[in-house]
């Protein structure tokens, strides 16, 4: 069997091929530009200095000494941001979110993590600004500080926001809390549904704050024009979130600010939040000339957007033959800062994978002393996923049931309604399952010491605005243009649905990505969107091209467009086998036919199709050291349609390695007040080479019935069952549980010792 | 502030002369100095290997390189690595076989690669995943840039 199998239940001629990306031979001789590469003539360079630590009053701030070092051009604090200057009254309802965004890129009162900015210095140079950084005299009050998510919580826990009220199901509180919002969902007859149960187990998980791990440190480069505009180069996922964000914190419209979204080095949700951005265009207004900062390695990891740590009680409940009865779950997510955990994805993906009459979840959003929490790959879902494929496969260990026969037994699939409400539509859950069961992975023999694990996941994909615009150039050549940052292979993946639709080569599509003036709006890359939502905005200005194609050659022929087909790229008369044209014939007749031709659209599309993945895990256990081998890995995962198979298998491979990152090493280790001890890639230990085997797949395709070619996102799903799969391989090698992630070997080594006592 | 010094080396076949300050790092120095900003910066400590180049043979991390030690050195940079006739075998391999995602630790990496094949032109995997530890990537997993550099090695 082929380390890398596609399951295809329809052929295209471009979508499903896998051509070089256009971004490709940039890409590997240096020459792309990313934000870091970003060079206008007089650029100053900006540090940012930040809080020691985790909880404290600002007292006061002495810049004087700083702006008078030799070389400074400015030094801001939060007194220099729009905030400062506006009154509750003047701002109503929305003070609080302008105050917290305010004050989580500068802090003006209070800080609330280790890494807050407080001031922020351009210079001649980086050395000039880092050396000046010790002039700027802080004189904090420093507070009690609170870490653990379930400590937050407590009565009598460290305040972080004197006015933070719990928002319980739309009731507001009385008293100030660090919970954030409690969310709530149900269906069914719990009681009803484990009284029915022939076993009910119920166990409690934790999870470690883990990051991102991009290897490009935030930056962005600001020039705010005496005329008023302001520009920003910068390293995003989403140049229209950025324009908006800046817009919001610094009171300017977005028609004024122009965002470039230069190449990006990874992001993984960690680059939709502008960290940079509005303190480097403040410096640029304050000196009149263009401001650029990068982030160090530990102010990524001290200061942008980890995701959360969680604890999760999970509860289900089974007959003998383990169809699931009932479930239930409570999740706690610790936001960091400010509020806004993805806690409530979290308890929506939960159990997605199932189908169960009987089930209530609940979500708390909780504020610590941590950096505030960002998206990282499918946010939320990944900690949901480690609990519940945990559990499920303790009660498959305790029935005596095959972990897939258990998931195939119980597998969502169309129709299912789940417990917020939503019916599913097509989905490829079973088929992945049973990709699984017949994998040679999963009839392989296992050897003396190692162990196996499975694990299922869930996403539901997103839509969302996009807009594309496409132009006919006289040769034939189609130039491609898009608001879509291309962090992975899009420029591709669009090119080729463009290719698709218009019956005509990939090579002769020209992808562009562009700035905010220069393309409709257009959202995010993120929550496994693009190749769907702007694929589908491709195919819709394509179909516009089409349209302007059959109505030039009705202008030559003299005939009505309906007596024109437009067919795998020919455009032919319906009834007269003489007149025929290529796309490329016709292309050049457009200047004498009315002009250049334009294709554009915008969408808002609906129809995402939820993505599923099975992932396989082998480890062995070194008993003497507790440390852990994954020595081989099979990802199976539903695409819909895979539009580059090459590209596809790599959203596999790197989400199922950045789980096995969270299943074994990744976590901010912190004191006791929130300070972070590992923010560098020696002590923050991500996944290299040497420790992983290759990553096998198989895409199965289960064609989405809300895209063209029923394309799915793919981007997500696959970070969801890596940390269960790994976890119920470690069991199986070892026979303990592991309930706590990352499963490192020293709690391996304890797990043991206690089975050892009893 | 500190004094500069020239510093005179040969980058990617061609002897140059440049000024830096002693407390710049070679990465810094090509990057802001000679404005060559294919070599990346991921962390500036050595962890990442994005900012990897060849010295007399031999892989550094160009952040962990004082500008000053580049002196009577030969560096190889990415901007060295394709020809007027073509690109590197390594660079064609990365791109036929999808070994790039976001691209900012492919420079490090095809610079890695050929460090290894150059020393050790018939490397297995097991050799590849072993030398190319120093190198993080986050997006791929390892597999495609394993098999790319499995290709162009006469490892079979």
């Amino acid at each position: 069997m082929t380390s890398n199998q596609v399951l295809s239940e329809v052929e295209y001629n471009v979508v499903g091929t896998r051509p070089v990306r256009p971004d490709g031979v940039d890409k590997v001789t240096g020459r792309a530009r990313y934000g870091d590469d970003t060079n206008l003539t007089g650029t100053l360079q900006a540090k940012v200095l930040r809080s020691p630590h985790p909880h404290a009053r600002v007292k006061s701030i002495d810049t004087s000494k700083a702006e008078a070092f030799p070389g400074v051009r400015a030094v801001i604090t939060a007194k220099d941001l729009p905030f400062a200057s506006l009154s509750k009254e003047e701002l109503g309802g929305d003070y609080t979110a302008l105050k917290f965004a305010t004050d989580h890129m500068m802090a003006s009162d209070k800080v609330l993590f280790k890494g807050h900015p407080i001031a922020a210095i351009a210079a001649v140079n980086g050395h000039v600004a880092q050396s000046a950084m010790d002039l700027i005299e802080v004189e904090y009050e420093v507070l009690e500080s609170v870490v653990d998510v379930r400590e937050a919580m407590k009565p009598g826990a460290a305040l972080l926001h004197e006015d933070l009220r719990t928002n319980d199901m739309g009731e507001t509180a009385d008293t100030p809390s660090n919970i954030s919002t409690h969310m709530s969902y149900a269906t069914g007859d719990l009681e009803k549904g484990f009284a029915e149960a022939d076993l009910v187990m119920e166990k409690e998980y934790t999870t470690a704050t883990v990051h991102q791990g991009y290897i490009e440190p935030h930056n962005t480069t600001a020039f705010w024009n005496s005329d008023g505009q302001l520009s920003l180069w910068t390293s995003t996922q989403g140049s229209f979130q950025v324009r908006a964000t800046v817009s919001n914190i610094l009171r300017v419209p977005v028609s004024q600010i122009k965002v470039t979204p230069m190449e990006i080095g990874g992001g993984f949700g960690g680059k939709i939040t502008a960290y940079l951005d509005a303190i480097c265009a403040v410096l640029s207004k304050k000196t009149g000339s263009p401001v650029k900062a990068i982030m160090t390695r530990t102010e990524v990891f001290e200061a942008s957007g980890p995701a959360p740590a969680s604890w999760m009680r999970v509860k289900i409940g089974v007959k003998n033959n383990g169809k699931m009865t009932a479930v239930e779950t409570e999740m706690a997510m610790d936001a960091g800062a400010y509020p806004g955990s993805p806690v409530m994805q979290a308890i929506v993906c939960a159990f997605a994978c199932y189908d169960v009459e009987n089930g209530k979840v609940d979500g708390y959003d909780v504020v610590v002393n941590k950096p505030k929490s960002a998206a990282y790959r499918a946010p939320g879902a990944p900690q949901a996923a480690f609990a519940v494929e945990s559990l499920i496969d303790e009660i498959c260990g305790e029935l005596k049931i095959d972990p897939i026969d258990f998931r195939l037994l119980n597998a969502a699939k169309e129709g299912t309604r789940r417990i917020e409400g939503l019916v599913a539509k097509r989905i490829g859950l079973v088929e992945c399952l049973e990709a699984a069961r017949d994998h040679d992975h999963y009839k392989s023999k296992l050897e003396n010491g190692t162990g196996r694990g499975v694990a299922c996941g869930y996403w539901p994909n997103r839509g969302f605005q996009s807009s594309v615009v496409m132009t006919v150039n006289y040769d034939g050549v189609v130039s491609l243009i898009m608001g879509s940052v291309d962090i992975g292979g899009t420029r591709a993946s669009i090119a080729q649905q463009t290719a698709e639709t218009l019956g005509i080569a990939y090579e002769d599509v020209k992808p562009t990505v562009v700035d905010t003036d220069s393309i409709g709006y257009t959202f995010i890359t993120g929550g496994s969107r693009t190749a769907f939502a702007t694929g589908i905005a491709a195919i819709s200005a394509a179909e516009d091209v089409k349209e302007q194609m059959i109505s030039r050659a009705a202008k030559i022929w003299d005939t009505s467009e309906d007596d024109i087909e437009f067919v795998a790229g020919m455009i032919s008369h319906k009834s007269d086998e003489e007149l025929r044209l290529s796309f490329k014939d016709l292309a050049r007749q457009t200047a004498t036919t009315g002009g250049s031709i334009t294709g554009r659209s915008s969408v808002d599309p609906s129809g995402e199709g939820n993505g599923h993945s099975v992932h396989i895990a082998d480890v062995s256990v070194d008993q003497e050291t507790g440390k852990t081998d994954v020595t081989r890995f099979t990802a199976i995962q539903d695409a819909g349609k895979a539009v580059h198979p090459s590209y596809v298998e790599g959203q596999m491979q790197g989400g199922a390695v950045q789980g096995i990152g969270w299943a074994l090493n990744e976590e901010y280790f912190f004191d006791d007040t929130g300070k972070m001890l590992n923010s560098s890639f020696l002590d923050y230990r991500m996944p290299t080479s040497l420790d992983l085997p290759m990553i096998d797949t198989v895409i199965v395709e289960v064609a989405n019935p809300g895209h063209p070619y029923g394309v799915r996102g793919v981007g997500e799903a696959a970070i969801c069952p890596p940390m269960a799969a790994v976890a119920n391989a470690v069991t199986s090698a070892t026979g303990n549980r592991m309930r706590s992630l990352p499963i490192t070997p020293g709690k391996i080594l304890e797990a043991g010792w206690d089975n050892d006592k009893s | 502030m500190a004094g500069v010094t020239q510093v005179q080396t040969t980058l990617n076949g061609e002897v140059i002369n440049f000024l830096c300050e002693p407390r710049q790092s070679l990465l810094e120095c090509l990057r802001d100095v000679l404005g060559m900003t294919g070599t990346k910066e991921g962390c500036n400590d050595g962890n990442c290997g994005a900012c990897t180049v060849i010295m007399d043979g031999r892989i550094v991390d160009s952040c962990l390189v004082l500008g000053v030690e580049a002196e009577g050195k030969d560096i190889t940079t990415i901007e060295g690595m394709a020809t007027p006739e073509g690109l590197h075998p390594l660079q064609q391999s990365f791109l036929e076989n999808a070994a790039l995602q976001c691209g900012i630790c492919t420079p490090g990496f095809l610079l890695a690669s050929k460090g290894l094949l150059d020393q050790e032109p018939d490397a297995d995997e097991g050799r590849i995943r072993h030398w190319l530890a120093g190198n993080l990537c986050r997006c791929t997993g390892y597999d495609k840039i394993v098999r790319a550099v499995l290709q162009v090695s006469k490892a079979k």
